[in-house]
């Protein structure tokens, strides 16, 4: 630090004074930092680490929900998890999901976004708008639209003319799960896109007025540019959101697999192991399986962006 | 802030075309997003019969407050308003406390390990109860704590995403603030809770409130770890135990809409907060 040396040449006893201070602040620093975090760490050990760990020894037993009387089973979970056409079914589920999902809340968020940010007035009532179907519970978004999708009394069919068995056909029951996801977490990326517009200097736009930017080239060369780092921000998190859909799907469906199990997703599939199947060995072997996935994604996410940070300029 | 860029002359513009453009597409996009819960709560004032009539009708042809007499005397509903709102309160609570401690001693204090326990933590954005549920379950079980309020709350409270947040803002605090403090005698915690809290304030405020709303929506978790109606929370109890005696139609809807109803209330009293945390944490800039 320079107040050290500086204060040595001008006053070598304020230079002491301050060293001390440095000593003390460093120590103090030492001894609270691990109390500022320990309150977190006991949470975080306790309802993170401890059951990834037991998760982990569970996964090669063939313990039951009572968890008594478990052997030891090496690699078997999982070399039956590898074999098993349903988890690879309900694993395709998610990846199907979130697939349709993904690039469609992103788009949509971005151009809820820019009509919100661009009407002048009214501007909360807009926000209100596009961001309340966010703030309700999962159940009952996913009962709302299992009620609009029902074939008979549903107002989807009603207004569009249309006769689609949109629940108990394998070909539109996770179209609807979608449908009913996009409508009701729009909002939440629709926010981050809307506070990322308005951190967007204005001078940046009225300079390219002045150099005679029209519309379209201030979008192309300002904005979109502008906000490259939260699209990212985005879809890694709706990617890791929508792998993990469990609520609406199994809402939308009575808790049943929906029509000849289409909407069984991943996380449906680890709790029917565990809990209907009392097999928490087995569904723990699922679960790490799960675990390594979303790690694979979060992780290739980071390398792309390290990539990207040493590519560009 | 962008307040240098605003031009003073300006008080409120006029409609100009592109004015009344933006505002009717907005308009028609506003209708079409709400109109799920306009119909939702056109349903909840039909009667029972009239609500599953086909072809479906968009306005009840009788008006009647049936349904939510109904669901209020006669439901566990106001139990299940009281626990959400034991769990939600105590969650976020817990959460702004441990996460702003944690931010902060990740990004400005010392201690042997960090780097590993960082590392740690940020391994632990990956796992939630969705990953990890029958372990995390059997955790839970083992302490005895399945069908409990405890149950409930802790598991929710270790969120790492919220410290890697608040780690972030923390970061960005210039220095001097709290050195000018140190030399004036104040300790750690002193600087902590005078300095550093104030300047974090829209960040704790957006902290706290999307934990609010995650865990007053949150059904996979509470799904699991309880069967006890009494204990159940609204997103649970009205998913789980409505369907149970055959849909009422009608009845769910103002169960549904009594359940979104006080974020909703949160949200328009908060929302200009809500938009600056987003904007504050850093989150939007990343």
């Amino acid at each position: 630090m320079t107040t050290t040396s500086a204060g040595t040449v001008i006053a070598p006893a304020r230079a002491r004074t301050t060293a001390a201070s440095a000593t003390v602040r460093r120590k103090q620093g030492l001894q609270h930092g691990g109390w500022f975090v320990a309150p977190f760490l006991v949470l975080f050990a306790l309802f993170v680490v401890w059951p990834l760990l037991r998760g982990l020894w569970l996964s090669f037993t063939d313990a039951n929900i009572s968890g008594e009387g478990a052997s030891f089973v090496g690699l078997g979970n999982y070399r039956e998890a590898l074999r098993d056409d349903l988890m690879w079914e309900a694993l395709g589920h998610s990846a199907y999901f979130t697939l349709l999902a993904v690039p469609c809340i992103t788009v949509l968020a971005f151009l809820l976004a820019m009509l919100a940010h661009h009407i002048e007035r009214g501007k909360w009532l807009w926000r209100l708008c596009f961001f309340a179907p966010f703030l309700l519970p999962s159940t009952v978004a996913a009962n709302l639209w299992q009620w609009l999708f029902n074939p008979g009394t549903g107002m989807i069919n009603h207004v569009f003319g249309t006769d689609t068995p949109w629940l108990t056909d394998k070909t539109y029951a996770m179209l609807a799960v979608v449908v009913t996801t996009l409508w009701w977490t729009v909002g939440f990326s629709f926010l981050l896109y809307l506070a990322a517009l308005q951190g967007i200097p204005g001078h940046l736009y009225e300079a390219a007025t002045l150099d005679g930017a029209n519309a379209w080239h201030r979008m192309a060369h300002i904005t979109l540019p502008m906000l490259r780092n939260i699209t990212g921000l985005v879809v890694a998190l709706q990617i890791l959101a929508s792998l993990q859909v469990f609520d609406q799907a199994v809402v939308m469906q009575d808790f049943g697999p929906g029509p000849e199990g289409s909407t069984r997703t991943f996380v449906q599939y680890t709790l029917e192991e565990g809990f209907t199947g009392y097999r928490v060995g087995y569904a723990s072997a699922v679960s790490i399986i799960f675990f390594l996935i979303i790690a694979a994604v979060a992780l290739a996410r980071m390398w792309l962006l390290r990539n990207r940070e040493e590519g560009g300029r | 802030m962008s307040g240098a860029a605003r031009i003073p002359a300006k008080p409120r513009r006029a409609w100009t075309p592109g004015q009344i453009v933006l505002t009717l597409l907005g308009a028609a996009v506003s209708v079409v997003f709400l109109s799920p819960l306009a119909w939702a709560l056109f349903t909840s004032l039909k009667p029972e019969t009239e609500a599953v009539e086909v072809p479906p009708r968009w306005l009840p042809e009788e008006w009647t407050g049936q349904a939510w007499s109904a669901i209020i005397e006669n439901g566990n509903i106001t139990d299940w308003f009281v626990n959400s709102l034991v769990v939600s309160v105590c969650v976020t609570t817990v959460v702004l406390v441990v996460a702003a401690l944690a931010g902060y001693g990740f990004a400005r204090t010392e201690f042997r390990g960090k780097g590993v326990l960082m590392g740690v933590v940020m391994a632990g954005l990956m796992v939630s109860p969705a990953v990890l549920g029958v372990p995390l379950f059997t955790t839970v079980q083992q302490m005895g704590m399945v069908d409990t309020y405890w149950g409930m709350i802790l598991p929710q409270c270790a969120p790492a995403a919220m410290v890697y947040i608040l780690y972030k803002f923390f970061q960005g605090v210039p220095r001097e603030l709290e050195e000018a403090a140190f030399i004036d005698g104040a300790g750690r915690w002193r600087v902590f809770l005078t300095v550093v809290v104030p300047l974090a304030r829209p960040s704790l405020a957006a902290v706290g409130i999307f934990t609010f709303i995650a865990s007053w929506n949150n059904f996979l978790w509470p799904y699991m770890v309880t069967s006890n109606p009494d204990l159940m929370t609204m997103p649970n109890g009205i998913a789980t135990v409505m369907n149970s005696y055959g849909i009422q139609w009608a009845q769910l809807m103002a169960g549904g809409l009594l359940a979104g109803l006080p974020l909703i209330v949160v949200f328009v009293f908060f929302q200009r907060q809500i938009v600056a945390g987003v904007a504050h944490t850093g989150l939007a800039g990343q």
